[in-house]
């Protein structure tokens, strides 16, 4: 047994780490700016391999696996880094490659050598990913909204939407995001880092990936992926501010002394410990069983999210509350890992959907989410 | 990333699990107990032995003990591996884990080696049973408050005071001991560790009635106790360095998951509770609930196999100990607490020897476990100060002389 990384993904953690060492600030650049990502930082890592690690190497990639892309999204949550590395690398990437065929296979390796940035569009109105879309393609041309894109100036996404041939099911299909027929109308959204856009598609030409009605079940496979890869952002978000904390609480001085000597406030130091240990156990499990798909997946997927979003989110909050007044304002940075705590708990489905994907997977049988939406 | 066994793991699982299978005895099958009469301390005592002599003779005692004091100097990793297909069974060891897990470690690293050849083997085997004096009715989460005064006499010390919270001493043999020898310094300054026999003259030991309703522990009472000098541990004065070797491996035993309803019972109590055209497991609610403790008690398991994994890899394990009595006790509470709520007023009634009775002591027993070793908030302190290096409690009393403090 081995339950950790390797020498070799701990020394890309390294590289990656060092890659991100001005995350913050240039996160902090984003905010005020039109920009959409950090074109250089970007660049950088995908010259480091950050986008082709994952993809295999048949299709232009790396040929590494699935725990080099959580070592990169730790560390990118760490540091806040203002790059398109889980839109592309990870929701683009483990899409085109759960679909597979011909159009996977040249897409691929134009994503592995950044040559193109991707997305996916699943969400509408109702939120999560895994609901039965109301977009529609007919004569293979594209109709509808998808809310809450992530990183929309992506040149391709994969979006979800019903043709006839799918029947009471959904497809998948490759979308030129810069095809006439899509519009992009950004969206302020609440974490003021990251770019989200609602698209609107009238009549845009797309591909189908994968088979006719087989869009439920790659979604779910994609979600345990995805979980599971935000689970480590997720834990390096948390890891982040709870160090920023500690480091507060042993400086900042009142009633003669640090902080830190107050039990209430070194209890809940180590409750956010705690809620970080339980949910990087979850999460290197996660890893293991996505990387040898192993069959509890989709419990080890639900685990991970479940006990990293409620690792992150605690964290977020204390720290707010542990820095004080100077933790609430615009320019500490506090806020900023508070907004992205809570879009992360949303983006893939709330709390309330894994519950009860992971009750469904404990107990088998489909979730009442999944049964109410005939997936 | 690999949770596979090496070849010699899986070797040893494989022996293991079979043999467990061909000994095991037919009480512990695996599986839920069965319904019907609640044993009676003296027979859980006796089937206790009874199993630690079968594992003796089969060498699955003192797993990673050395040849030299009786056990089979095996890997770390071996004795993990035994645990986890030993845990199938419905077998009872636990008379013999303070004395395997915290009382002998202690004789071993600081008693000569002749001592620790007479100590160890028999405690392995089952032969000897060992128990903890060291809460006072004065000194619980403050330990270094005991008073339980030791007076030396010439090659012996004089014992007077009591213990308290003392699991087994009733069955006990031997007992390890914190106690007072000097006043005149300070508190943390002034502790000597001894080991004594329990059939000593002048030790009474009473059984204490828990709030689960059985004598779950005891008080003991010393008056006039001689200790010979050779039974001491560690220097004079230098009990407190001691005792937190102890205390770790009690954090570290006490952590391990006890035989207690999990999520997955809780999973099947509630599909079995009928609600609208379903069952109560379509409730929103009852799936939050039930996501809440999968979290902490999987994410338990994967803490047990990250320090596994440093142990199979030749590293100690990290500070998971502290963080697993932590989230263990209270999760156990939770889940009997939540198990009830499902049952409505049918919990109100005691069960006996059901399910339910199951859930209610655990709910019982678990407000104990979350003192047991270090309460909820020792602990989150020990977490706080060794492991984020947060600056320590202002402590008043530190450097006073014992005998000067209120």
């Amino acid at each position: 047994m081995n339950f950790d990384f390797s020498p070799e993904q701990q020394a890309l953690r390294e590289q990656v780490s060092r890659l991100f060492a001005d995350g913050r600030a240039q996160a902090r650049k984003l905010v005020e700016s039109a920009q959409r990502h950090d074109a250089g930082l970007w660049t950088r890592l995908v010259e480091l391999g950050g986008a082709a690690a994952a993809i295999p190497e048949a299709q232009g990639g790396i040929g590494l696996g699935a725990l080099e892309l959580c070592v990169i999204a730790e560390e990118a949550g760490r540091s806040l880094a203002p790059v398109p590395f889980m839109s592309s690398a990870v929701h683009a990437s483990e899409a085109l490659k759960i679909a597979g065929g011909d159009i996977a296979d040249a897409v691929l390796p134009r994503l592995a050598a950044g040559e193109v940035e991707g997305t996916v569009a699943f969400a509408e109105r109702d939120g999560s990913w895994d609901v039965l879309p109301g977009a529609q393609v007919e004569d293979g041309r594209l109709y509808g909204v998808k809310d809450a894109v992530l990183d929309p100036g992506a040149g391709i996404a994969v979006v979800s939407a019903r043709a006839a041939a799918d029947g009471e099911g959904f497809g998948w299909w490759l979308v030129d995001l810069a095809g006439a027929g899509v519009e992009r109308e950004m969206i302020p959204a609440l974490d003021v880092v990251r770019r989200y856009a609602r698209l609107r598609f009238a009549g845009v030409p797309v591909r189908r990936l994968g088979a006719p009605g087989a869009g439920a079940a790659m979604t779910a496979r994609l979600m345990d992926a995805v979980a599971i890869i935000t689970a480590f952002e997720q834990i390096g978000g948390a890891e982040a501010q709870l160090a920023r904390c500690i480091d507060y609480a042993k400086t900042r001085k009142a009633f003669g002394g640090p902080i830190g000597v107050f039990q209430g406030v070194k209890h809940r130091l180590a409750d956010m410990y705690v809620k970080i240990e339980l949910a990087r156990g979850h999460a290197l499990y996660g890893a293991w069983a996505l990387s040898t798909l192993a069959s509890d997946l989709p419990a080890a997927a639900a685990g991970a999210r479940l006990a990293a979003t409620e690792a992150f989110s605690f964290a977020a909050e204390e720290a707010i509350e542990m820095h004080g007044g100077i933790g609430f304002t615009w320019e500490d940075d506090c806020h900023l890992y508070y907004r992205r705590a809570r879009v992360l708990a949303l983006e893939l489905g709330s709390r309330r959907r894994w519950a009860g994907r992971l009750v469904a997977a404990l107990a088998g049988g489909p979730s009442a989410t999944e049964a109410a939406h005939g997936l | 990333m690999d949770f596979e066994d090496t070849a010699h793991e899986a070797a040893y699982r494989r022996q293991a699990k079979s043999w467990l299978a061909e000994n095991a005895p037919a009480w512990a099958a695996p599986g839920p107990a069965p319904a019907g009469r609640e044993e009676s301390e003296a027979e859980m005592m006796d089937r206790a032995r009874g199993w630690q002599r079968a594992k003796a003779a089969a060498g699955y005692v003192g797993i990673t003990w050395p040849r030299e004091v009786g056990g089979q100097g095996g890997l770390a990793i071996e004795q993990v591996i035994f645990e986890q297909e030993e845990a199938a069974y419905r077998v009872f060891t636990v008379p013999f884990q303070v004395g395997m897990g915290m009382c002998l470690p202690t004789v071993y690293t600081h008693a000569p080696a002749a001592v620790a050849e007479r100590f160890v083997g028999p405690a392995l085997r089952g032969e000897e049973i060992w128990c903890q004096l060291f809460s006072e009715p004065g000194a619980g989460s403050d330990l270094a408050g005991v008073r339980t005064r030791a007076v030396q006499s010439g090659d012996d010390w004089i014992v007077n005071g009591q213990k308290v919270w003392t699991s087994y001493a009733n069955h006990s043999d031997f007992g390890l001991a914190l106690l007072r020898t000097d006043v005149t310094v300070p508190k943390h300054k002034g502790m000597t560790m001894f080991y004594l026999d329990m059939r000593s003259p002048g030790l009474e030991v009473r059984p204490i009635r828990s709030m689960t309703g059985h004598a779950d522990f005891n008080e003991v009472f010393f008056t006039d106790v001689r200790i010979p000098d050779a039974q001491r541990l560690g220097p004079v004065g230098g009990g407190w360095k001691v005792a937190l070797t102890t205390l770790m491996h009690e954090r570290l035993a006490i952590g391990r998951a006890p035989d207690a309803p999990s999520t997955a019972e809780l999973i099947e109590l509630a599909r079995a509770i009928p609600q609208g055209a379903g069952s109560a497991l379509d409730d929103a609610a009852v799936q939050d609930a039930i996501a809440r403790f999968y979290v902490n008690d999987a994410g338990l398991d994967f803490l047990r196999m990250r320090a596994q994994s440093a142990i199979s890899n030749g590293r100690a394990p990290g500070p998971e100990a502290s963080i697993g009595k932590l989230v263990m006790a209270k999760t156990r509470q939770d889940i009997g607490a939540f198990a009830m709520d499902l049952l409505e007023c049918g919990a109100i009634e005691q069960g006996r020897a059901s399910r339910l009775a199951d859930f209610q002591y655990h709910y019982m027993f678990s407000a104990g476990l979350r003192i047991a070793g270090g309460t909820d908030e020792v602990l989150r302190n020990i977490i706080a100060e060794r492991v984020l290096g947060l600056p320590a409690d202002r402590r008043i009393d530190r450097d006073a002389p014992f005998n000067a403090l209120e």
